[in-house]
């Protein structure tokens, strides 16, 4: 059942919301190691570290018959010096859990090389925090919310080269992590996700993100975020990311980057 | 004029064939022409037959004509001078029911035989490149 028979890494690593992709990106590959025939399921743990705040999430996911992806993380966002600042208490916090749904539509990301027809998957996530109170302070319309994306991934075998571009459409502020919506602009935006990653062999691959963001509070201007990263597979049971992330301005802290650490366990 | 407009064109189109040739031929060569790919598929092979995954499905397989047949398959598709007498590759794989698992784990096979050969992971996946779109064709269930 757990028949392990997809390739090495092609099921990508777990990013910052628990869906299969790279950190910043959700992709369109299914998550975890099971083929057309079986399942797979993963577990991850993520740590960023930003000068006034960081960032842990976990999660587990399932990937059914490589054709759905079942996706839940818990993300502890932690304003540690800022909370204080902003009159929460030093080492306020929000929590966030996701639930993630992802279903691939057409094409197949690695067999189909004689096509440029990358595979496609739609996909749906319901966020909630558990700060609606703080929420409501910033600004934002509510805790919880849904987005929506459609994901479009190809890898250029001939280039050993990975390609993504998905389109998501959110009113989440910072991922959601402060709330929905906001007084600045309440309703859905459509919004960029772009990876691309060298793979350097079949255990090692190293790229960059970028992805653009809603700026919907009125008290801070959200910028956009993007990445560098370096995916180690050890095999198909563990692997390793390490990135550095940039944020930009988050809340009243400035330019917020720093390093991005990722585990992910799979069967 | 009209005999020297004439040699210049011929030049040009030689020129044109010449490179199209060479560009065909590049994985060829960097995979060492015929004899690397038959030392590939001689080392694939084995790996195939020592993969408990796989090995069942070569029971009934003539091994020595296998890895002739694979070696003409892989320098046919490599863009080199040989000639593949074999089956379809749909023909050759109806009946078997061969699985994504299946289909997988003969790519790891080959892969590890490639490094085996020394082949560079870049041209490998070159080689790949061209190999995967038979997966609609080997794998039936």
């Amino acid at each position: 059942m757990f028949d392990e028979g997809k390739l090495l890494a092609t099921g990508g690593v777990s990013n910052i919301e628990g869906a299969g992709g790279g950190g910043l990106a959700t992709w369109a590959l299914i998550t975890g190691y099971g083929t057309h025939d079986g399942f797979g399921v993963d577990a991850h743990i993520t740590y960023l570290n930003f000068p006034a705040y960081s960032l842990t999430t976990w999660g587990v996911a399932a990937g059914l018959w490589d054709r759905v992806e079942l996706s839940y993380a818990r993300q502890h966002f932690d304003t540690e010096e800022i909370g204080a600042e902003l009159g929460l208490g030093h080492g306020f916090a929000f929590d966030q859990d996701i639930y993630g749904a992802k279903v691939k539509l057409i094409g197949d990301a690695i067999y189909e090389q004689d096509s440029w027809l990358p595979q496609i998957a739609a996909g749906v996530q319901y966020k909630q925090n558990d700060q609606g109170l703080v929420d409501r302070l910033v600004g934002a319309k509510s805790a919880d919310g849904v987005d929506y994306y459609v994901a479009a991934t190809k890898v250029f075998l001939e280039d050993s080269l990975l390609v993504d571009t998905t389109v998501r459409a959110t009113r989440a502020n910072q991922f959601g992590l402060l709330g929905f919506g906001g007084d600045g602009n309440s309703g859905y935006s459509p919004e960029l996700e772009g990876s691309a990653a060298y793979l350097f062999s079949r255990k090692f691959a190293v790229g960059a993100e970028y992805r653009t963001k809603p700026s919907n509070l009125a008290i801070a201007q959200e910028d956009d975020a993007w990445d560098i990263f370096a995916a180690y597979f050890l095999c198909k049971n563990l692997s390793l990311t390490v990135a550095y992330v940039d944020l930009g301005n988050v809340v009243i802290a400035n330019h917020q980057s720093g390093l991005y650490l990722s585990a992910q366990a799979a069967l | 004029m009209k005999a020297g407009q004439s040699i210049v064109f011929a030049f040009i189109a030689i020129a044109a064939l010449s490179t199209s040739v060479k560009a065909a031929d590049a994985l060829y060569h960097d995979l060492g022409e015929r004899p690397g790919i038959a030392n590939i598929v001689d080392d694939a092979t084995a790996n195939f037959l020592a993969d408990d995954r796989i090995k069942a499905i070569f029971d009934n397989t003539n091994i020595d004509r296998f890895k002739g047949l694979l070696t003409d398959q892989l320098c046919v598709v490599a863009g080199g001078p040989c000639i593949y007498k074999g089956r379809s590759m749909h023909d050759a794989h109806k009946g078997l029911h061969l699985t994504d698992h299946d289909f997988n784990a003969l790519v790891e096979d080959l892969q590890k035989g490639m490094d085996e050969a020394g082949i560079p992971f870049p041209t490998q996946n070159r080689l790949l490149a061209r190999l995967a779109p038979m997966h609609r064709d080997v794998v039936t269930r």
